[in-house]
């Protein structure tokens, strides 16, 4: 059994198609980036497989279960979604918005706090428990936003096998953050999450991912691993702008750059 | 919670109390006859001998004050609950248009009803009508917001401004053909005023309070939660249509009660909730109830200030709050810009 199995996952507004015939499988412990150009339907997708967008066509099974007939606290105790924009004008402190993640549970104030700390400290945002979000800077806020989600489903004690989508988390945080982001989240999907995000940065979607899906205008146009997905011609399909792809010097994994 | 915040919190939940019980005592205590707090006390507990302070309190002051503290309490509480709702500070009750239309079916009745006013027992006719006018407006905005995808809180704000730009006009047309009498009636019940003060207005006004407060602990933390945004709300397990739906019609009939009870008092429901806020943070399990003692504090000093500064002449309460109530505010702001 698959953990969130989607097959011919189509959405549709009045006039157009967003999102078409996308079919992906992921079990707990694997991480899979979502890549693809502006308005390729990367954040339609996320929306449909979390049950937020209606599918025109195709279905969501999250643990053989359709997606939309999960009642809402129990999709809230294994699923956990992190939207591009998280805009929060009210002065809450960094450990009070990460505790909000704790709403869909009951395990207790004590139990609360000690995943908060611990989900704060795997995003290095410790220090930040006692300032005003609205004063922090972008990264920083992006970094709570990332610790509360992870916070949400931080143990398997109750719900077992959990599920975490993430919409472009590396988006303003600096390069150092960057990879320790994608550390924290491998470390977090080897405790038994599926993990489905995101990027525009490849060389964090080849670094870190089991798999590659690769968007343009709605449709897959590549799914695989990484030597599969990015290569040049792949990419200067995809993005229309030459490209070269080298190895790593270190990891050996595919590094695309611009060629000019 | 943080260490600041926790003793920011204590300290509200020493002194806010502590301010309220100090203002209805003196709220009681200070009028044309000034009653010491042991005449008071014993006035209100029923012992001692009964006599001219007994009277007095029981029959005059003891209404007055549960209406203002009522009042104070539920206006805030409301202001509070829809600030978190439209995620916007600056939210206040007459955001969705019933202060409005709540001043429009006054206006109604005062032109065309004077006559058959006080046909209706305690509640009068003018009453009657700005609760009725006040959930009129309301429905029209909410029906307007309800879409096929929920409700959408801008749609709700805009139909807001609507509904209330639309019934100012209409009052203001009530105001035109009203004769001299009329007019200055309308603009005395817009202003607010508690000195139709009753038992039964009072206990209309507490049960209200406490269907309110009854309802706070539901939802606080979903209140909390909604501050992020209504799909993050979902994905965090709140029924967030429901929840909208419930705080909608709460508020609407908090506030419609009040205006039917006191007039529109300004300020109470907007500003008490942003000076709690400013104080111990946007949690909504503590600010909603200590905004309630707020309210209900701003509201009686405010009473007992416009029954005495230029006695025997009553001001209306309404241009007491903010008198009193705006000085502090920015002075709150100031301290703290940036903290909002």
């Amino acid at each position: 059994m698959t953990l969130l199995h989607a097959q011919q996952v189509t959405v549709r507004t009045d006039q157009r198609t967003l999102v078409q015939n996308i079919s992906l499988d992921i079990n707990a412990g694997e991480l899979v980036c979502v890549i693809g150009p502006n308005g390729a339907g990367k954040s339609t997708l996320l929306r449909a497989l979390c049950g937020e967008s209606r599918l025109a066509e195709g279905e969501v099974l999250f643990k053989n279960a359709h997606i939309e007939s999960l009642s809402s606290r129990d999709r809230a105790s294994q699923l956990a979604v992190l939207p591009q924009h998280n805009p929060l004008t009210f002065a809450f402190t960094g450990l009070e918005l990460v505790a909000l993640s704790r709403n869909p549970h009951a395990t207790g104030i004590v139990r609360d706090r000690e995943i908060c700390l611990e989900a704060m400290s795997a995003l290095d945002v410790t220090h930040l428990a006692e300032r005003l979000y609205p004063t922090l800077s972008g990264g920083e806020q992006q970094r709570l936003q990332l610790a509360r989600v992870m916070a949400q489903i931080w143990s398997a004690e109750e719900v077992g096998d959990r599920l975490l989508l993430l919409d472009e988390p590396a988006t303003s945080l600096d390069i150092a953050h960057q990879y320790e982001m994608m550390k924290a989240v491998r470390a977090f999907a080897k405790g038994g999450v599926a993990v489905i995000m995101t990027v525009h940065d490849l060389a964090l979607a080849s670094g870190y991912s089991d798999r590659i899906l690769a968007l343009k205008r709605g449709r897959s146009m590549a799914y695989g691993d990484a030597e599969t997905v990015l290569t040049a011609e792949n990419m200067q399909e995809l993005y229309g702008y030459g490209v070269t792809v080298v190895p790593h010097p270190v990891t050996g994994k595919p590094l695309v750059l611009a060629d000019e | 919670m943080t260490l600041a915040r926790s003793r920011a919190l204590s300290f509200a939940w020493w002194t806010l109390p502590a301010l309220l019980a100090t203002s209805f005592v003196a709220a009681i205590a200070i009028g044309a006859v000034s009653l010491s707090p042991a005449q008071v006390l014993s006035a209100l507990t029923g012992f001692g001998k009964a006599g001219l302070a007994a009277d007095i309190v029981q029959a005059i002051r003891l209404p007055r004050a549960l209406l203002a503290a009522s009042v104070g309490a539920v206006l805030a509480i409301c202001g509070a609950m829809l600030q978190g709702l439209f995620r916007n500070p600056l939210a206040d009750p007459s955001l969705i248009g019933v202060t409005a239309g709540a001043s429009f079916g006054a206006s109604l009745a005062i032109l065309l009803g004077a006559q058959v006013a006080a046909a209706f027992g305690s509640l009068p006719v003018v009453s009657i009508a700005a609760f009725g006018g006040g959930l009129i407006a309301v429905a029209l905005v909410y029906q307007v917001a309800k879409g096929i995808n929920g409700t959408s809180v801008a749609t709700m704000l805009l139909m807001g401004i609507a509904v209330t730009a639309f019934s100012a006009s209409l009052t203001g047309l009530m105001e035109y053909f009203a004769d001299n009498e009329m007019l200055r009636r309308i603009s005395l019940w817009r202003m607010g005023g508690l000195d139709a003060a009753s038992y039964p207005r009072a206990f209309l006004m507490l049960a209200v309070l406490c269907g309110l407060l009854a309802s706070m602990s539901r939802f606080g933390s979903a209140l909390n939660v909604l501050l992020l945004g209504e799909s993050q709300a979902r994905h965090l397990g709140v029924d967030v249509e429901r929840v909208k739906t419930l705080l909608i019609v709460l508020a609407a009939a908090g506030v419609g009660t009040s205006v039917a009870v006191a007039g529109s008092i300004a300020f109470v429901g907007l500003v008490v909730p942003h000076m709690v806020r400013l104080w111990v943070g946007p949690d909504h399990r503590q600010l909603l109830p200590l905004s309630a003692i707020a309210g209900a504090t701003l509201l009686l000093i405010s009473d007992t200030l416009a029954r005495t500064v230029i006695a025997p002449v009553e001001i209306p309460v309404g241009l007491i709050t903010a008198l009193i109530g705006v000085p502090f505010f920015v002075s709150l702001l100031r301290n703290s810009r940036g903290a909002l």
